[in-house]
């Protein structure tokens, strides 16, 4: 029995690993929750224009390289960020301009926005494959590990080994940072405010004289930060594939919807729980086992719920319970 | 004789179609207390609306101290001075009933923690109640979160649809209390009622619409003892 080890093992490949996951749909839920709230409609372009925000920044990246600049320890990406930050607030501001402020004119239903934001992805997604190609890209560099497996072997004599990549840290960094700021704008600031009553209730918000158009704007350009932070951050992680983002639009939902759409916090605690159920549900747990349990109580097979290629069926399976059981989520958002 | 504060004169109008609103006149006097009252679909609310400006006008005309504001919009009436309490919906759930305050105040750029004080005073159930979400809050405490949520823009007028609709009769006593102190501070009140007769027991000028048209006009307490609007409209 080796309680210790267990821990560190699950740590290094479940825990770590989850938490940035986690983070990074947190940021894309977040973004998806607070649409809904304030327009009123499922966003699905939201994973292709991520990836369109995430192909800018890198190649941003590639200029800066090019040019001999980096970011000495860290990822020169995270200096291509405003660029990416700014050319998808552009392109969102673009897309609304041309195709949702007309439906918001003529009072369309919500399914008829989602239709709309299904053809703003098709085409961003065209877009995205145009400058970037549908190929995958690394462009991470700087420090790879914050500490690696034999670091933590060495400093704790250990059997299993714990590794924290930098780009794991900086994703749980980063998205803390951003949605501290994120919580603090909506709930201190007047044009947070100003949002928030938007969402509780449109007709009395005109009323009191807060500016729908103005609303709106502010909305696209968080979930627009919000969108570029989430792909790069993933994209340093990983990989970046413009797929793998589409892909990405399932766990978005599901952990928005799990939260209770509309409501930031429950996308959070979505986007954590999302993260968790596939790891733990796609992780061989033999080893686990083997450090927790007496050597003849050790399991003999793998001890894994589902291959890791059927991550998805868990996010989609967490997604149909909570439509069936919950439809307005853990925190009570608007239900769908 | 000199304007009152709010008139609409010889309102017609409807939502598009036929109109609901014959010549119909509403008008209130500074500090006082208007009732609009009537059968159900006697177009009591659509008048208050038309005076309010979301409904458009046919023929006639509304005024605001002696301004012809006709042709504005609702959002602009408010920040004339007018301010209106939607029978439901009025208030914002998820926000703190401080914050419901504060987007009452939205169009003001001068400090408005002096009026926020007032409606604290005169509301003292918000004061202690001001870090709780809205929608947490009783029936009652949700109507004195929506009167002071349209009382911050400091109105001269405060319009109120149904304003004790759905709520306990000691509630609603209060309530009418509550407005009457509104009225003291100099605001004038227009306000449609269900509760005909105690409504018509507070108030300074009562209007009794049947099918969109002026069918009695009187003082309160006049209309209260005139045998035929007591036979017609207020159970004998």
């Amino acid at each position: 029995m080796d309680p210790l080890n267990a821990i560190v093992l699950l740590a290094n490949f479940v825990i770590v690993p989850a938490l940035a996951y986690g983070s990074q749909l947190a940021l894309g839920a977040l973004g998806i929750t607070l649409i809904y709230g304030i327009l009123r409609f499922s966003h699905f372009a939201h994973g292709d224009i991520m990836a369109f925000g995430t192909a800018i920044v890198i190649m941003t990246t590639w200029g800066l390289q090019g040019a001999g600049i980096t970011f000495g320890v860290l990822p020169t990406a995270l200096l291509a960020l405003p660029v990416g930050i700014a050319a998808t607030i552009l392109y969102l501001l673009a897309a609304d301009r041309t195709v949702y402020r007309f439906y918001r004119k003529v009072r369309a239903k919500p399914m008829i926005f989602v239709m709309a934001s299904l053809g703003v992805m098709f085409v961003t997604n065209g877009i995205t494959r145009l400058i970037i190609g549908p190929g995958e890209q690394r462009f991470d560099d700087g420090t790879r590990f914050v500490f690696s497996v034999r670091d933590f072997r060495e400093w704790s004599g250990l059997a299993e080994g714990l590794a924290l990549r930098s780009a794991q840290a900086l994703t749980i960094i980063v998205a803390l940072i951003a949605m501290v700021l994120l919580f603090w704008f909506l709930n201190r600031t007047r044009a947070g405010k100003s949002m928030r009553a938007y969402s509780d209730n449109e007709d009395l918000a005109l009323l009191s004289g807060i500016n729908p158009e103005r609303v709106v704007i502010i909305t696209w350009a968080i979930a627009g930060t919000l969108m570029v932070l989430a792909g790069t951050l993933y994209g340093l992680d990983k990989s970046f594939r413009p797929f793998t983002y589409f892909q990405l639009l399932l766990p978005f939902f599901a952990a928005a919807i799990l939260g209770g759409l509309g409501n930031p916090l429950g996308a959070i605690v979505g986007a954590y729980v999302v993260a968790f159920s596939e790891m733990g549900i796609t992780y061989a747990w033999r080893r686990f086992f083997q450090h927790l349990l007496p050597d003849d109580w050790a399991p003999a097979g793998l001890m894994q719920l589902l291959p890791v290629d059927y991550k998805f069926a868990v996010t989609f399976a967490i997604l149909v319970l909570v439509l069936i059981f919950r439809p307005t989520g853990i925190f009570r958002g608007k239900s769908i | 004789m000199e304007d009152p504060v709010l008139i609409g004169e010889a309102m017609t109008g409807g939502y598009g179609g036929a109109d609901i609103l014959h010549s119909c006149t509403i008008a209130v006097e500074k500090g006082q207390i208007a009732v609009i009252v009537g059968p159900n679909g006697a177009g009591k609310s659509t008048a208050m609306k038309a005076v309010f400006g979301m409904l458009k006008l046919r023929e006639g005309q509304v005024r605001l101290g002696g301004e012809d504001i006709t042709s504005l919009s609702p959002q602009a009436r408010v920040a004339k001075g007018m301010g209106f309490v939607p029978q439901t919906n009025n208030i914002f759930p998820s926000m703190t009933v401080e914050e419901n305050l504060e987007m009452g105040a939205f169009i003001r750029q001068d400090n408005f923690r002096d009026t926020m004080e007032q409606v604290f005073t005169l509301f003292p159930i918000l004061r202690e109640k001001r870090r709780q979400p809205a929608g947490e809050l009783s029936g009652g405490q949700r109507q004195q979160v929506a009167v002071g949520r349209a009382l911050m823009t400091k109105p001269s007028v405060l319009m109120l649809d149904e304003p004790t609709a759905g709520v306990s009769p000691i509630v609603m006593d209060e309530l009418f209390d509550r407005i009457i102190e509104v009225a003291r501070t100099g605001i004038s009140i227009l306000m449609v009622e269900q509760n005909a007769r105690q409504a018509l027991e507070i108030a300074d000028k009562g209007y009794v619409l049947v099918q969109g048209a002026n069918r009695f006009t009187d003082t309160g307490q006049a209309l209260l003892a005139d045998p035929e609007v007591r036979k017609s409209f207020l159970g004998g």
